[in-house]
């Protein structure tokens, strides 16, 4: 299964190092400035509410709800889901957004809706990546 | 940050020379750089200005600044390369107000050129390889071309509104209905609504018919100040306002995915320098790569209110005999778009202005709004253009 995965996979740099060896370990790491106490994603060492340097790491809960999220038909070689999967954002409890897939329910906008709650799923799609995936909560 | 000047520079430059390559649609015998040399040459050729009287080369692409000006065997005073997506031509005329009221160039010359459907001379490069933003938190998730990231902004907006598929799917019958006046265009053959609804989903709410067409194409613009257009062969269109904004690059950070931000600050800067109001223009060119961003545009723009953008365009409003003609060309979805449509939009104004439109001539066209997306609804750039200052 897992030599078989095809789909893109992220090439950590190192302002994103600790959220990709954190997905490793199954949490979810995102940063908090210690200045203005936003919390933000994607990782970055400066604050984009404030630019300050002064920034921490910490877990999230992994509980949120869908922002928006698209149904994916077409137009793709590779994916990472069998077509049509969901291809969503989430908006996480502590405030930030991020794009993952929701699973766990048919890829129909009749089963799919906007702000319903979502809850974190690692899939751990090769020996080396594991991606943050969400079902309905 | 401190107040602009730009409101000091309300129609102080002219769009005096405007022109498409000499084919748009698909084009395998043509490179990108002979796209942007053909539609140079034939901007120059309107304005009556050869390669020597330029002063500043305004490009963008996949090449260098450098690249446009050696093959052109222009040496300029003035470069310019930015890159925000297919509005940067509208920026890029920004820009040219900006350096010609400085006095750092009198003739500017703006350019683009893309083979986006043959691929040809399009070199390589991926924005979105496995180390930045886009490849690290967003290609993971499956994402495949345009549609699946502007599919997120248009489910947010039918959320939030109540915006149907039904809606959107007007604009591409309305710019249908455009485009069989326009000998050019890609696609001519009537559309409904149903054939919209019931085309092939690429990424829901996107179907095929909601989406542009894929060409090859090239356009261009002289751009000068009032004192020299003065002298040259083509009535001046005049630049009264302009505007350009980010607010975000990757589409996962949109500030909120049912408001097109930049698309509000671009048009507030630009209704602002020009004086200019909504009822004031005759024509909208509203940059069209799917149904859905015009809808956000006339949203943004104050055409209409937040959420009334589907209503809006309901009964044939932006189609020929409506009451806003909307990208008469045909635009993106029937017309052409090599992937960087944004000049398209301006060369357009600049015909309809200028009365050479044929069989799809606004009558009367004396003011034009061009509005622009760049990257993912990203960034924004916005013209307000007319016949008189
Ligand atoms: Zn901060």
């Amino acid at each position: 299964m897992a030599e078989e995965y095809k789909a893109p996979l992220p090439n950590p740099t190192p302002d994103s190092k600790p959220f990709w060896e954190g997905a490793r370990r199954h949490e979810l790491r995102l940063q908090r400035c210690r200045t203005c106490s936003e919390a933000y994603f994607y990782p970055r060492n400066v604050c984009p509410g404030c630019l300050s340097t002064d920034v921490e790491w910490f877990t999230a809960s992994g509980r949120g709800t869908l922002h928006t999220f698209s149904i994916v038909h077409r137009g793709l070689k590779v994916t990472p889901l069998p077509m049509p999967y969901v291809l969503a954002v989430v908006e996480l409890e502590e405030g930030p957004r991020m794009m993952t897939n929701l699973v766990g329910v048919p890829a129909d906008p009749e089963h799919v809706r906007c702000d319903m709650p979502v809850v974190l799923e690692w899939a751990d799609v090769t020996p080396e990546a594991t991606l943050p995936r969400f079902r309905p909560a | 940050m401190a107040r602009d000047r730009l409101h000091e520079m309300r129609g102080r430059v002219a769009i005096v020379g405007a022109a498409e390559s000499d084919e748009v649609g698909r084009l395998p015998g043509k490179s990108a750089l002979m796209l942007h040399a053909e539609a140079a040459h034939n901007a120059l050729a309107d304005a009556g200005l050869g390669a020597k009287d330029v002063d500043a080369v305004l490009s963008t692409g996949r090449q260098t600044a450098n690249d446009v000006p050696e093959y052109l065997g222009i040496r300029p005073r003035y470069l310019d390369n930015t890159q925000m997506g297919g509005c940067s031509f509208i920026a890029h005329l920004q820009h040219a107000l900006c350096i010609v009221e400085a006095g750092v160039a009198e003739v500017v010359l703006i350019t683009h050129g893309e083979s986006g459907a043959s691929r040809v001379g399009m070199g390589g490069g991926d924005r979105f390889a496995p180390d930045t933003p886009p490849g690290q938190f967003e290609m993971p998730f499956g994402i495949g071309g345009p549609p699946t990231r502007y599919a997120l902004a248009q489910a947010r907006h039918m959320h939030e509104y109540g915006t149907t598929r039904e809606q959107v799917a007007e604009v591409a019958v309305s710019t249908r209905k455009w485009a069989q006046r326009n000998p050019r265009a890609l696609m001519r053959d009537p559309i409904t609504v149903d054939d919209v609804l019931s085309s092939r989903a690429i990424a829901w709410p996107i179907h095929l018919l909601d989406c542009c067409v894929v060409t090859d194409g090239g356009g261009a613009l002289v751009v000068t100040s009032a004192d020299r257009a003065k002298d040259l062969r083509r009535k001046p269109v005049w630049v009264l306002g302009t505007g350009e904004a980010t607010c975000h690059s990757i589409i996962s950070q949109m500030p909120r995915f049912h408001v097109w931000d930049a698309a509000v600050m671009a048009g507030e800067r630009a209704w602002a320098m020009s004086g200019a109001k909504p009822s004031d223009v005759d024509l909208a060119m509203l940059y069209d790569a799917f149904t859905i961003v015009p809808i956000l545009a006339l949203e943004a723009l104050g055409f209409c209110k937040p959420g009334e953008g589907g209503a809006f365009v309901a009964n044939g409003r932006t189609a020929p005999g409506g009451a806003l003609p909307m990208n008469t060309n045909g635009g993106g979805l029937s017309y052409t778009h090599t992937g960087m449509y944004g000049m398209f939009l301006l060369v357009e104004a600049v015909r309809q202005l200028r009365g050479e439109c044929g069989e799809r001539q606004v009558a009367g066209a004396k003011t034009a709004v061009c509005h622009g997306t760049g990257g993912i609804l990203s960034a924004s750039a916005t013209a307000i253009l007319s016949t008189e200052r």
